[in-house]
């Protein structure tokens, strides 16, 4: 599903947050990017995302080089990709229904099949009855399941998310990431950078070390 | 995408755009406030100038034509040339001033008096004045009848005054010129405010349009939004410019009315056409939208999430 190969990332400002980076995951495999703050976990997956482009090197999402997506083709690419933040990255001035409907909105489609979509996506991250309120009257932890709901609801073969626990209490946390293995369990593909070490513990997913831009061994280990 | 499921999404979008928009009144108003002003002077202007034009046109037909015989007719050939041109189809009305009734007038109105006296006889010839038939009294139809007189024998000169009619219209000409000057200038001066108000909107919205991209946003999919709000200012402006122009035109039709009537006129001050109406409007809502696609092609393209 997801090949970096020998992947270099320096950015405008002269930081080189990649140096070399492969790594390969498989089809319907949950993964986890571990490493400290600042290691190149998010370069990664905005790499994964289209929202950066690789210095040198390769990344092939779907065995598509993404250095054969033009920038036209980015949102249909992103249409096939869900992606959870750290800080939701939620619209605040409409309803967690509306937040959710986004990307099918965007996408296109009958109202009815949109509604319907919507609320099973909030029915799978335990949020349905929510669907009028603001997400600033939710909890973090509710503000990120509106987040991931918002991921899934297009049906996406990969998932990736950036610390997506990272302002959560570590129940809240743990909650979160069985979510994320919920999905994965019905076959997406799953990649979450992390730099919790205790919660991946919990998993039996695949950790990849990434520390100073290199693939490394896990943080787990190192630890 | 399914044709109706196409306009469902537009519909949605205006709507939902309309309702950004009521979410700030004061601004809105004030954006359609400033693009009513622009659009309004010229209109004025417009009103002015179509009302002038009708105006000098009635004054045309009044115009009488002055019949200069030769000095050496006789004088009852005045008479029978002016009995002549009563029985002419385009001809309304004829006047004789006889050379005595003339210089009569003549002493009373210049005072020379005296100067007269010493004159051996009368300078003056006899004088018709025609009145053209109102069928008649274009500018074709005088020239015609110009013609006509000044072939007939003993007359010596045929003049119509219009000449300061072809100035006024020259001078009309050139305020026609400067409407358009002036509201292409004010066009342009409104698709460089909506432009400039819809940039600070992308810019206030910047969070959600990256939010959006990362979902999979086209850049025309973000944009949207932005020219029904384009449109909309466009469409508030160009109503509130309408109603600007009604106001003064309801404000100035009463004291022209009156002032008409002193001249003994019929004419009265008429406000904008429905069909220039519908124009303004669909001109305003045009500028609105290319204002706002201006802006928001070139601001809505530099977002990209980080």
């Amino acid at each position: 599903m997801i090949r970096f190969d020998q992947v270099h990332k320096r950015y405008a400002n002269g930081r080189e947050a990649l140096a070399g980076v492969s790594f390969s995951i498989d089809d319907g495999e949950m993964a986890f990017l571990t490493g400290p703050s600042g290691a190149g976990k998010s370069s990664i997956l905005k790499l994964i995302a289209l929202i950066e482009r690789p210095t040198r090197g390769q990344v092939f999402i779907g065995n598509q080089n993404t250095a054969g997506i033009k920038p036209r083709g980015i949102p249909q690419f992103r249409r096939r990709l869900g992606v959870v933040f750290q800080d939701h990255k939620l619209l605040p001035d409409r309803s967690v229904a509306d937040n959710v409907a986004l990307p099918l909105i965007i996408a296109g489609g009958p109202k009815r099949e949109i509604d319907k979509r919507v609320r099973a996506a909030l029915d799978q991250v335990g949020l349905l009855g929510k669907e009028k309120s603001r997400p600033l009257e939710l909890s973090t932890g509710e503000q990120q399941r509106v987040g991931i709901a918002r991921a899934v609801v297009g049906k996406p073969q990969l998932l990736i998310a950036d610390e997506p626990t990272g302002n959560l209490d570590p129940e809240l946390a743990l909650e979160i990431m069985q979510l994320f293995k919920r999905f994965n369990d019905v076959g997406v593909t799953v990649v979450i950078a992390t730099h919790d070490a205790h919660l991946i513990d919990r998993f039996s997913a695949r950790c990849l070390g990434i520390r100073d831009g290199r693939m490394a061994a896990p943080a787990g280990a190192a630890a | 995408m399914k044709p109706r499921a196409w306009f469902a999404r537009h519909a949605q979008t205006l709507i939902g755009s309309l309702g950004r928009i009521a979410q700030y009144p004061i601004g809105a108003l004030l954006i359609m406030a400033v693009i009513g002003v622009a659009l309004a002077l010229p209109l004025f202007l417009n009103v002015f100038l179509q009302n002038t034009r009708t105006a000098t046109s009635n004054w045309n037909q009044a115009f009488d034509i002055s019949v200069y015989l030769d000095k050496q007719a006789a004088g009852t050939r005045a008479q029978a040339l002016a009995q002549q041109l009563r029985q002419r189809p385009d001809v309304a009305a004829v006047r004789v001033i006889t050379a005595d009734q003339a210089l009569a007038q003549f002493r009373i109105a210049s005072g020379f008096g005296n100067a007269l006296d010493a004159l051996p006889d009368n300078p003056l010839p006899d004088t018709l004045v025609v009145t053209p038939a109102v069928a008649s009294s274009t500018p074709a139809g005088t020239a015609a009848l110009k013609q006509a007189i000044a072939d007939s024998p003993d007359v010596q000169t045929v003049q119509i005054d219009t000449e300061w009619v072809s100035r006024l219209d020259a001078l009309l000409e050139i305020l026609h010129r400067i409407i358009w000057l002036a509201a292409s200038l004010l066009g342009l001066g409104v698709v460089l405010v909506v432009g400039n108000t819809i940039r600070l909107d992308i810019l206030n919205r910047r969070a959600e349009i990256e939010v959006m991209k990362l979902v999979g946003a086209t850049d025309a999919f973000a944009r949207r939004p932005f020219l029904y709000a384009g449109v909309w200012y466009g469409l508030g402006g160009g109503l509130l410019a309408l109603m600007a122009v009604a106001v003064a035109v309801g404000l100035l039709s009463g004291p022209v009315g009156r002032l008409a009537g002193l001249y003994g006129s019929q004419f009265h001050l008429r406000g904008l056409s429905f069909g220039l109406g519908a124009a303004v409007l669909s001109c305003s809502v045009g500028l609105g939208w290319l204002g706002s696609w201006l802006a928001a092609t070139r601001h809505i393209r530099g977002i990209e999430p980080t």
